[in-house]
């Protein structure tokens, strides 16, 4: 069920055309990730309605019967 | 799937800070859950935790209710707040005092001090 770090991008990225994407593996065992998304659409919302978007993004990926992902632990932000 | 929903709005409403976990505040199953009831025992925050693996309905319910995929889940006075990442960089920020400030929910500000020392 491991799923690869560019995949995880590649479906940040198809949400957030022109957002600064970091993808982490953090115990090397592509189960366990820290994404990073810096994107303008976050602009005036608050963080759980910004991760809200990026969990939409990866369309059931967290959980569920395709749930490949057990542990991303995301944050997310405007650009300076 | 009705019964659940009910259910899970009565904890909320019935409880200033909610914590909706994998395991309990003694013995967490997880370690995101883990780390979010141990900032709240450390900062001596009266709260109620409920395990979802007590039940299917209730391990999926929480994700339909709130709308977020992952567990452990934060709720206080009735608002979500958000799940592990949210709830510790609001520890680390502060505004994790700030919102228990704002909503009446008393909490040792020296052991949320020490937390961010020791994170500094």
């Amino acid at each position: 069920m491991a799923i690869e770090a560019f995949e995880i991008e590649a479906l940040i990225r198809e949400a957030f055309p022109e957002a600064r994407i970091t993808i982490t593996d953090l115990a090397g065992d592509g189960n366990h990730y820290a994404a990073e998304v810096v994107d303008e659409s976050f602009r005036g919302r608050n963080r759980v309605q910004q991760q809200r978007m990026v969990y939409a993004a990866l369309k059931g990926r967290m959980d569920g019967p395709d749930g490949a992902l057990h542990a991303l632990a995301l944050t997310t932000r405007v650009p300076d | 799937m009705t019964d659940t929903r009910t259910e899970i709005q009565e904890l909320v409403d019935g409880n200033d800070v909610v914590l909706f976990m994998k395991g309990t505040r003694d013995v967490p199953q997880c370690g995101f859950s883990s780390r979010v009831a141990g900032v709240l025992n450390y900062m001596g925050v009266a709260f109620r935790d409920v395990n979802v693996l007590s039940s299917d309905e209730m391990r999926q319910g929480i994700k339909d209710f709130s709308d977020w995929p992952t567990v452990p889940q934060l709720y206080v006075k009735g608002e979500f707040v958000g799940g592990c990442d949210i709830v510790t960089e609001m520890t680390l920020s502060g505004e994790l005092d700030q919102l228990f400030d704002r909503t009446g929910v008393a909490y040792d500000k020296d052991a949320a001090n020490k937390i961010r020392e020791a994170n500094a």
